[in-house]
């Protein structure tokens, strides 16, 4: 099993959640999150003075799948919050020791 | 002779001013400054403005009016002849046209915003205790006096000085206090303005601007045609100070801003304020334009070049305007809109001379004075919080209170 976390722009949550229904992959939790990457800041003014923002809002999106989901969810996301500018985001693949369903006590493969 | 009688509709009006001066202090002026603080900050901020009206509440009327309005020594100070205002509701006495009661309570209202006011400059880094004590201390040693001089038949009046609502007593008298009391509190760490809930500022601006309603138009102490012309002038400076820092801002970064706007209709407010009893309509556009111009300037040039960290801009704001108010008056008093004011342009000059002695004294004593009673309450407790509970923020480390819960 592997832990997915996707940070994505915040107009590609709504896209990429129903390709990801498409493929049967319903499961997620979403945070919103600030950071920079090599995306330029912006600018904010209060009382006459300009502020150089350069932490932006984004959308982390993270799941839990099967090894043999992975490719095709992260394929799923990349196209989903694809537009080809600066700041689309990156995808994170990292391993994962045990999933549990807390309401049966279900294990591994089966409480995914 | 002319014997006074309560006149129904004089005292209605003046019941409803004085809820809107007290709406502006509780909650607009707290809303209007809590939204500019960070989260961390926003009950400390709001807690500031309420307790500061809660406090001039009950000395206004242990010893506050009589020291203002009481039988004058002098021309220095008023004698309170009635402690805890004992027997004055009982004997139906009259001020004009309007219970001699409501015109003390009317009155407390100022007293209580132009405290509130400071409050403004020393946000998110000052110990609560250390405002409680100031907020009596600066009251009965700074704001009864100069209320005395201007309002209350002291030497500033009997000079001719005329500030209609509260330009001198109210604006230039805070926001020079700020000035001070912030040279003496130090800057804080993190001096950016990043608003946390702009929404909240606008909100208490919009309260703001109908409670000046009360405020402005409610010194005419009448209902009619003076209460009207106020209420004119002073939505007329209000909104051109709006749409001239509108214009500032779009000239200087090509973006107009909701807080700019608000900033400017605020400065507006401020500058009329000495004036709306004594101006008429084209004046007030003067007087609205000039407001934005000297408090944007104040704020985004003086202030940076000085380094004081007047927080929320209450001396760049309140008191530039509030000084360029007062001057107006000088300069555009129409005895055709008030016998009482004739300022340069109807052919006065002394007019100018004496409001410009107004402002210079004023601003010396509350200078001076706010820096006395600062440096005395840094000496004993301590004016600012420690810099660990700056950094945790004075809702959780002063109040053991948050404001957004998770």
């Amino acid at each position: 099993m592997k832990k997915i976390v996707a940070l994505i722009r915040r107009t590609k949550l709504d896209v990429v959640k129903s390709a990801l229904d498409e493929v049967g992959h319903h499961s997620m939790t979403i945070t919103e999150v600030k950071g920079r990457g090599k995306q330029k800041g912006i600018t904010e003014i209060y009382r006459g003075r300009e502020y150089q923002i350069d932490l932006l809002p984004k959308v982390e999106l993270m799941m839990v799948v099967d090894d043999a989901d992975v490719e095709r969810v992260v394929d799923t996301i990349m196209h989903g919050a694809r537009t080809g500018e600066i700041g689309d985001g990156k995808i994170f693949v990292l391993p994962v020791d045990d999933v549990i369903r807390i309401r049966t006590g279900e294990r591994g493969s089966d409480a995914l | 002779m002319v014997i006074a009688v309560l006149n129904s509709g004089d005292t209605a009006w003046m019941l409803i001013s004085t809820a809107l001066v007290i709406l502006m202090t509780i909650p607009g002026l707290a809303l209007f400054y809590s939204g500019l603080v960070k989260k961390e900050n926003v009950l400390n901020t709001l807690f500031l403005s309420f307790v500061a009206y809660a406090v001039v509440s009950v000395l206004w009327f242990i010893y506050g009016y009589g020291a203002v309005f009481g039988s004058d020594i002098h021309g220095i100070i008023g004698i309170p002849t009635n402690p805890f205002f004992q027997g004055v509701i009982e004997s139906h006495a009259l001020y004009g046209t309007i219970p001699l009661g409501l015109y003390a309570v009317f009155e407390m209202a100022f007293a209580a915003i132009t405290v509130a006011l400071i409050s403004g400059a020393l946000v998110e880094r000052m110990k609560f205790g250390a405002w409680m004590l100031f907020i009596p201390l600066w009251l009965t040693l700074v704001y009864l006096p100069v209320a005395h001089w201007v309002w209350g038949g002291g030497w500033l009046a009997q000079l001719g000085v005329l500030d209609f609502a509260g330009g001198i007593v109210v604006h230039i008298n805070s926001g020079v206090a700020a000035l001070a009391l912030v040279l003496l509190l130090g800057p804080r760490q993190d001096k950016r303005l990043f608003p946390h809930q702009l929404t909240y500022s606008i909100l208490g601006a919009g309260l703001l601007w109908i409670g000046w309603f009360g405020f402005n138009a409610g010194s005419a102490l009448a209902a009619g045609q003076l209460a009207t012309s106020a209420f004119i002038v002073t939505n007329t400076s209000a909104a051109v100070g709006l749409l001239v820092w509108m214009l500032i801002e779009y000239l200087r970064f090509g973006k107009v801003t909701l807080l700019g706007a608000a900033s400017g209709a605020i400065a507006g407010l401020a500058a009329i304020t000495p004036a709306a009893g004594f101006v008429n309509v084209m004046s007030a556009m003067v007087i609205g334009f000039g407001a934005a111009v000297v408090s944007y300037a104040a704020i985004s040039y003086i202030k940076p070049r000085l380094g004081y960290d007047d927080a929320l801009d209450v001396f760049g704001i309140h008191g530039f305007s509030g000084i360029w108010g007062v001057l107006a008056v000088g300069l555009f008093a129409s005895p055709f809109i008030n016998a009482a004011g004739t300022g340069l342009l109807y052919g006065n000059a002394h007019q100018l001379a004496v409001q410009a002695l107004g402002i210079a004294v004023t601003f010396a004593y509350s200078f001076v004075v706010t820096l006395v009673i600062a440096k005395s309450i840094d000496l004993t407790i301590g004016l600012r919080v420690s810099s660990d509970d700056e950094q945790q923020g004075l809702d959780l480390a002063t109040h053991d209170e948050i404001a957004y819960r998770i």
